[in-house]
Parts: structure tokens; sequence; C-alpha cells
């Protein structure tokens, strides 16, 4: 449809058809965590399982619009047997991909700048339109901020 | 006045999105205002701003002539045996709410004492009691929806017993449901129960009279029903008013203060603590003239006829594909339409229907009870006033269209 090119390019609409990684896994041993957008009742729950600094399984569930369970999706394959750092790196590099029109709507946490390597974001790019339609970001970011509270918790919480 | 050719009386209507005429079917949520509730406003500030209930100059004195009119006229638009007295402004029906549960509720409200609400209420009359809750122990029952999207009344004796206060909304902001408000108060009365109206979406579509509803208390807003945001209205029989601690502290409210304590102002300045939202008091009057001009029954009429026009033209071209969240009839039911079309999530239904210049309203429109109860995250809804006619349904059934073959 003319004007909404950008938002629904066909790998999105492709990713919320078929949503990869869907479901749960046993909890514990997986860390589970919620994430809620309180403005439109969206509704995430990331599964992950992690075991020697490795993300060795992620499940999603939970219910959403086409960017926010595409996004979820695309994150799921994205990050899934990577290193903890090195899913902590994509995290950052996909928020500041999102970050520069949060930040200038007074989002708050404005994220350091990161140097955007599009290579590095493989099939993601594809949520990069998501931009021109501020109210749609937070779509776009729920399942990444969902899964950085699922590690971050578990950090905590992990004794020293 | 006349309803079909009141469209052009709207400014912000005459333009265009995305190359598309602009068509607003968000109005629930907040309606736009005529040319003439602008002007009142502008002309306010222009000729006659001056603070309210202090000056004895000239134009001091007119501020407080508009401002007190504005109140007369708003008493008398919801039928006030006391306009003067019994009609107080707020900053908009969530703070009417919050009035009552912060006075009459913290006085009267202890632990084991019941609230009643039910499942379809918004959260503003959810919230507030929900604090109370917490604060004080206070019970909270409901009464359920039924499957018709109508409030199950069968066990409603059964509910009240023991129950302080009942609050329910004359009008659901997701279903449109008009519930038998005076039934429910009749019999909450007869268990000495009192009864908040939650009118925010009943006093702009309905012709309203505090008496016949039954209630105690009645909150609404004045930018749902063509008026200014920043101003609501809480009335209350005179009795209950006097009787309520005051809610926010400072200027206006008070007759004395002291180094050990203070006494407060009569009625209504006794619950309009600082300056109050003049300009939007003198809108909001404008706005009632306007709708009265109208005819509330007219206005009622206009959108039961449009309501009927939208289900019948939706429910001929998407079949099985389309839903609506709410009553099947147009009886006791209000110009709110939440869809559910195939399986599209509202966001990107709303998100289409922008691009078509329709605006509608996507998400669990602060209801998150109900929406649990109807076993969805949100809805797309579509909501009716005065200013609409079939060609924006008309609109709305291309845009779903358009949708439909966009996400297959």
């Amino acid at each position: 449809m003319p004007g909404l090119e950008d938002l629904y390019r066909e790998i999105i609409l492709d990713h919320y058809r078929s949503p990869r990684n869907r479901g749960e896994l046993p909890s514990p041993p997986a860390r589970r965590a919620e994430g809620f957008n309180p403005l439109c009742g969206d509704e995430v729950v990331v599964y992950v399982d992690v075991d020697d600094d490795t993300l060795h399984d992620i499940r999603i569930s939970g219910q959403g619009c086409s960017i926010s369970q595409s996004s979820a999706s695309l994150m799921s394959g994205a990050v899934k047997g990577k290193s903890l750092p090195e899913v902590r790196d994509l995290i950052r590099t996909f928020k500041a991909m999102m970050s520069i029109h949060e930040a200038r709507l007074g989002d708050g946490e404005a994220d350091d700048p990161v140097a955007l390597d599009p290579d590095s974001l493989g099939e993601l790019a594809a949520l990069q339109g998501v931009v021109k339609f501020p109210v749609r970001i937070k779509c776009a970011t729920l399942s990444w901020n969902t899964l950085a509270q699922s590690l971050d918790q578990d950090d905590a919480e992990a004794p020293a | 006045m006349d309803i079909a050719s009141c469209k052009g009386d709207f400014p912000l209507l005459d333009q265009t999105v995305h190359g598309k005429r602009l068509v607003y079917l968000d109005s629930a949520s907040s309606s736009q205002r005529p040319r003439v509730v602008l002007e009142a406003m502008d002309d306010y500030y222009e000729t006659t701003h001056a603070n309210v209930h202090r000056g004895v100059y000239s134009i001091a004195e007119e501020a407080d002539r508009r401002y007190d009119a504005a109140r007369v006229a708003v008493g008398r638009f919801i039928g006030a045996p006391d306009p003067e007295h019994e009609v107080i402004f707020t900053k908009n029906a969530t703070e009417s709410i919050n009035l009552v549960a912060a006075t009459w509720g913290r006085r009267h409200l202890g632990p084991g004492d019941v609230v009643l609400l039910n499942d379809m209420e918004h959260h503003s009359n959810l919230v507030p009691w929900l604090m109370l809750a917490e604060e004080r122990g206070v019970e909270l029952r409901w009464i359920p929806l039924g499957d018709d999207f109508r409030l199950d009344l069968s066990d409603l004796d059964r509910l009240l017993d023991g129950v302080k206060l009942v609050a329910c909304t004359t009008m659901s902001n997701v279903l449109g449901t008009i519930p038998p408000f005076a039934a429910i108060a009749e019999a909450a009365h007869r268990v000495g129960a009192l009864v908040l109206a939650d009118g925010a979406q009943s006093v702009p579509h309905l012709p309203t009279d505090v008496r016949s509803l039954g209630c105690d208390f009645l909150a609404f807003s004045a930018h749902k029903m063509l008026g200014p945001t920043g101003i609501g209205v809480l009335w209350a029989h005179r009795e209950l008013l006097e009787e309520m601690p005051p809610f926010m502290g400072g200027g206006s409210m008070i007759g004395d203060v002291r180094h050990d304590g203070f006494t407060t102002n009569e009625l209504p300045m006794k619950f309009e603590a600082g300056t109050p939202p003049i300009a939007e008091a003198v809108g909001l009057g404008a706005a009632v003239a306007y709708l009265d001009a109208l005819g509330m029954e007219a206005i009622h009429k206009h959108e039961v006829a449009l309501t009927a026009y939208a289900m019948g033209t939706l429910g001929d071209r998407f079949g099985a594909d389309l839903r609506f969240l709410g009553p099947a009839t147009t009886e006791e039911r209000g110009g709110v339409l939440s869809i559910a079309y195939r399986d599209i999530h509202p966001h990107d239904l709303a998100q289409v229907l922008d691009q078509m210049g329709v605006c509608v309203r996507a998400g669990h429109h602060c209801a998150k009870p109900l929406m649990r109860r109807l076993g969805v995250t949100a809805t797309a809804r579509a909501s009716l006033y005065v200013y609409n006619d079939e060609s924006d349904v008309d609109t709305l059934a291309d845009a779903l269209a358009a949708a439909g073959t966009l996400f297959g």
C-alpha cells in the first residue's frame, strides 16, 4: 500500500504470518521475562536457555501487532546460538537503530551512540522503516527490551 | 440547526491527510469542537480575562459572570436541581471520580465495606477504587458481563448485599453498551448504597437528567462533548457535597486560614482549589449551547441511525470476516463500534486506516479487565458523533478492505 511500504516489508509480513521460535521453554531452567506495552496492551514473554555464557535456545509467546511479532521472530533467529556478549551487542545495535527517534521523542534512556553496522543486523535491517512511524517504535523494541530484562534480571540474581 | 449540515462547523475536519479527506472516527476518545466553542474561548481571552472570584474591576466581574454562567448552563444540561451549588468544575471525568474516592470514599469506606463495580468499566472508574481497596481494605465486587455484551444482572441482589457504593458507567467506551442504569441505581438505593455514574461516554451523546438516572454522583469530561480539554464536571447532591471533606487545598476553597487550621468555602468553591480553567468553562458553556441547539434527542437518533448503517454496511461487505465486540442491535447501544477484522491486529488495522485518512483508535481503551474478559489484548474502535455521516462509514469500509488485501 502506498506510504506503508517502508513499514510493512515483505520479510516483516512473512515473520508475522509464520513466526519463528514461537512457544515456551520449561522455566526453570529457562529464564523467563514478560514485557508489556501499556499503551496498546501488547504482551510478550521471552524464554531463554542460557548456559556457559551462550544463549542456546529461545522461545517467544504473547500477543501483538505485526511489528512487535515480526521483530520478536527476527530477534529470536538472530540471537539463537550467540554468546551473551554478542547478544548484548546486538540488542544495543538494534536499539540504536530505533533510538534516534526514541531519544528525540523524549523517551528517556537514550543509548550511547553506537556505530551502526548494517551488515551486523542482517534481516533485522528490514525493521529500519519503523522509525518513520514513531508510535510503532515501541512495538519493535518490546521483545528486545524484554530479552535484555531477562538477561539483566538473572545477572543480578546470580551469585557473585 | 441541522445535524446533517453541521460538519462544516468543525474547522479541523476540513483537511486532508496522506492526500485523503480526514475521516474522524475517534470521538469516544476525544471529540472535535465547533467554531463557536473556539470563538467563545478566544473572545474570553481577547476581551475579558481576569482571575475569577477576586477582582472588583469590570473585566474581572465579566470573567466571573461568564464562568458562573457556564456552570449554570452545564447544570441545566444535565437536569441538576441546583446548578449554582452542585456543579463542580474539575480537570476531567477521571479527576471527578478521584475526587469522590478521595473525599467521600476515605470518609465512608473502610475494611470490609463493599464497592460494586462491573466488567466493562474504564480504568478511571476502576483504579480510584482499587487504590482505596489497597489503602483501606475496601472490598470490590464485580457485576459480570454476559456473552451478549450486556451486564448480567441476574445476581444483582446478592451482589448488592452490604454494598456502600455502586460505581457504573452509563455507556461502555469499548462496547457501546448502555446499561439499565436507573434500574441498577434503584436496586442500590434499596440497600442504602450510593451510586456514582461515569457519564463520560453518555453525557455527550444522550439526553441526561440526573434525577431520572437516579445517580448520586455524575462525572463527565468536556472534551468528549465538543468542549475543550482540561475541564470536567462532577455533579452531586448538595447535601452530599456539603458533608464531604475538601479534595485539594489552596486558594478559593477556603473560608479562613490560621496557623492552626482552616475552614472551607461554600459550594462549589470548596472543591475548586486554585485558579480554575476559566476559558475552558466558557468553552464548555458554548459546547453545551451548541449541543442544545442541535438537540440531544436528535443527536441520539442520528447516531442510532448511523450505527445501524455501519453495522449493516460492514456486515454485508465483510460477512464472517468482521465481528463487532458489542451488542448486535442498536437497542440500548451507543455509536461505539469495536471491530475485530479477520485476525489483523488492531494496531495494524489502525495504521492502514490512517493511510486512507481514517482515524480510529487501536488498543485496550483503558479497559484492561474488559479486554481480558473478551479474550483480546486490544480492539480497533470506530466511534461516531454529530459530524459523522454515511460517507465516513463508506470510507471506513473501503479502508478495511485495503487492510484485508495488505495482510492477506
